[in-house]
């Protein structure tokens, strides 16, 4: 019996009545950006919004509720972008999107700085152990790529220093069901032959930090065999794959000729697109996947956007948020 | 191929003494005055007492002070400032049957932009910039240049919910930019920039900007000086490739990081004219006119002064007015100084003579 499981992989849009208080109480220059410092007033803001995104996830039927990551300015750099040894440099492309965030250059140590564990601290408050908590930070490879090191001079040293930093931020956190480590760098960037074989090592270092269901979820395209084959080596319970992207055929291909694990998360929403896809839709796509790697008896198989929704306006946002939650619904336990 | 680029003479001032003639420009946008901002708030609210008619006056007004602000930095061709104009791809996308809107989406920090959806095909309904062209060139005494967002820019900065892929969307895109070049064409403009600083974030989809631009340019006369800007990018991933675009100029930013690309360029040959960035838009100190002079020499290096056109590296709407305006005066001043050099014999050039 498969159980499906309807998420989101966090770092939602704001709500617009916030991009405007915030924009006005924070400004509008990189200067201007959350440092983890900021106000009572911008806090009180990020507060309600908090609290705005976790009534809509419950409202829409959502299994496990995130966060919403709305802090997060410089997107999944964030973690590192408001560390007290990491100085923030120009303004760069993040991935191949209209986007930009912070360059975060370590300059220090990456001791443990707790910010992430108080927003999830005041989202258990307001779920006050009614609904699963999921915790969202950034794969270890993906924050070690979008950051620069000053610091540590190796690039595996750096990667395994990210992964401890990563380690003790989860160590940090209240109780949560799921957490999910967002990757996309090992699809758009492979590591190299030097580097990959530390990937399932750092990992590893993170998902021992918890005892929930750690999902590493990748997107923005299907993972070169290689680094998938590296990726199954760690000890974590879910892979997440792309199923939107035009290249899904490979990631179908990686998941038959590799293996896969019996929980995965599938990205059936387009996080990058407007459309809204109807829950018979995304069911489709599941199982369009779920039916080409037969050897697998699936367990659990969320069903999330593919990337991170902040691309999307708001209001095209929750529309999928309830798609989501609906197709997962539909029959909530059948046997594939 | 690119387009017989033999069409910059009609932009040359009658007064202009040098023998030799570098083609002065801007990219399009400038700082709009505070107050048509203010009015256009004001028109927002309900009862403030200000009209649509109101609003339109004071567009008018601004492009008319920006239109000679331009020529009095001594500018060749010179452009409204795009004053009508909010964001690149939303003000087309608001003139294109097809097209909807959902609200913000975040660009970075708290910069948002309303980024449009195509949710049908999309079709050329009014004219998108004819009044705007019609109005600066009564308003001009010099050759205005007409700025257009490319297709490829339009669709690419926009969700696509209705066409296959994004270059199907940006080909249908194209034949409308085609109809509007050709109405602006029959209403006199001489002098179009298509815009695609998309090519810049996903420089592989140099094939699409190229077929676009052969939609675009069709049944277009030589005599019509078609220009392409990109900004911020990698260019060894579009050239040599852009040679074979049809159009007349490249324009490019460079100034931003010092021309470290400028070597890009020089091997193959060059082939449309060169407009070059000699302004950084994105730094607020005002370059001298010494340093403009050697960053035009920059340019010297891929084409002769012949084909050499001098811009800002981008809009300069971003900057406060008075260092915009000084940029571009100074600009103008150092491009004269170089033709005088020129005259004298005092360059020695190391491009190919043409």
């Amino acid at each position: 019996m498969t159980e499906y499981v309807s998420t989101t992989p966090g770092l939602f849009p704001l709500p617009d009545w916030a991009k405007s208080k915030l924009g006005d109480l924070k400004g509008h220059q990189k200067g201007d950006l959350i440092g983890g410092d900021e106000s009572a007033a911008i806090a009180s803001a990020y507060d309600r919004a908090r609290s705005e995104v976790v009534d809509e996830q419950r409202d829409a039927g959502v299994d496990c509720i995130v966060e919403g990551q709305l802090r997060w300015d410089d997107m999944l750099a964030h973690p590192l972008t408001v560390h007290d040894n990491v100085d923030t440099g120009g303004i760069v492309r993040y991935y191949d999107n209209n986007n930009f965030y912070r360059d975060p250059r370590v300059v220090g140590d990456l001791t443990p700085s707790g910010d992430v564990a108080a927003e999830l601290d005041a989202t258990a408050e307001l779920l006050d152990g009614e609904t699963p908590l999921q915790a969202v930070l950034p794969g270890p490879y993906s924050l070690s790529e979008l950051a620069t090191d000053e610091h540590y001079g190796d690039e595996a040293e750096f990667l395994a220093a990210i992964a401890d930093f990563l380690a003790s931020e989860v160590a940090a956190f209240p109780d949560h069901e799921t957490l999910f480590l967002l990757d996309p760098s090992l699809v758009t960037s492979a590591p190299g032959d030097d580097l990959a074989p530390g990937i399932p090592e750092a990992i590893d270092t993170v998902a021992s930090a918890t005892d929930a269901d750690v999902v590493v979820h990748t997107y923005f395209g299907a993972l070169e065999e290689k680094t998938y084959a590296y990726l199954l080596d760690a000890e974590f319970d879910a892979v997440g794959f792309d199923v939107v992207a035009a290249d899904r055929e490979q990631t179908v291909y990686n998941a038959s000729e590799y293996g896969c694990p019996s929980d995965v998360a599938l990205g059936l929403a387009d996080g990058q697109n407007t459309l809204v896809e109807s829950a018979e839709t995304l069911r489709e796509r599941a199982t369009w996947f779920t039916e080409q790697v037969p050897s697998t008896d699936f367990e659990t198989v969320y069903f999330t956007t593919n990337t991170e929704p902040f691309y999307l306006p708001v209001t095209k946002f929750r529309e999928k948020l309830g798609a989501l939650s609906a197709a997962a619904d539909l029959d909530r336990e059948v046997t594939v | 191929m690119a387009r017989d680029a033999d069409n910059r003479a009609q932009f040359r001032p009658d007064d202009h003494d040098a023998e030799h003639f570098l083609l002065t420009t801007v990219v399009g946008s400038y700082p709009k005055p505070s107050w048509l901002s203010t009015v256009r708030d004001l028109e927002r609210e309900s009862d403030a007492g200000f009209a649509e008619s109101d609003l339109q006056e004071a567009y008018d007004d601004a492009a008319r002070v920006i239109t000679r602000e331009h020529e009095r930095a001594g500018l060749d061709t010179v452009v409204d400032g795009e004053m009508r104009r909010e964001e690149m791809v939303e003000y087309f996308a608001h003139r294109i049957p097809g097209y909807e809107f959902n609200g913000p989406v975040k660009v970075w920090g708290h910069n948002y932009f309303n980024k449009p959806s195509v949710v049908s095909t999309v079709e050329y309904d009014e004219p998108w910039l004819l009044e705007e062209f019609e109005f600066t060139s009564d308003v001009a005494e010099k050759p205005v240049k007409v700025p257009i967002t490319g297709p490829y820019t339009l669709a690419r900065w926009s969700f696509n919910e209705a066409y296959e892929d994004e270059a199907a969307l940006a080909y249908d895109l194209a034949d409308l930019v085609n109809e509007e070049v050709e109405r602006l064409v029959a209403a006199g403009a001489r002098y179009i920039q298509i815009d695609e600083p998309a090519l810049a974030t996903t420089p592989d989809d140099h094939a699409i900007v190229g077929e676009a631009l052969e939609r675009i340019v069709d049944g277009i006369p030589d005599d019509v000086r078609i220009c392409l800007h990109v900004c911020y990018g990698d260019y060894s991933r579009i050239y040599p490739e852009i040679n074979d675009f049809p159009i007349d100029e490249f324009d490019v930013e460079l100034c931003n990081d010092g021309y470290e690309q400028i070597d890009v360029f020089r091997s193959p040959e060059f082939q449309p004219d060169l407009a070059l960035g000699v302004v950084d838009v994105h730094d607020a100190e005002i370059e001298t006119v010494a340093e403009i002079k050697s960053n035009i020499r920059e340019g010297l290096k891929i084409v002769p002064p012949e084909r050499l056109t001098v811009s800002p590296d981008c809009g300069v709407k971003l900057l406060p007015r008075e260092v915009a305006y000084q940029k571009i005066a100074n600009l103008v001043s150092a491009a004269r100084e170089v033709e005088a050099e020129l005259d004298a014999g005092e360059i020695d050039l190391v491009a190919p003579e043409p």
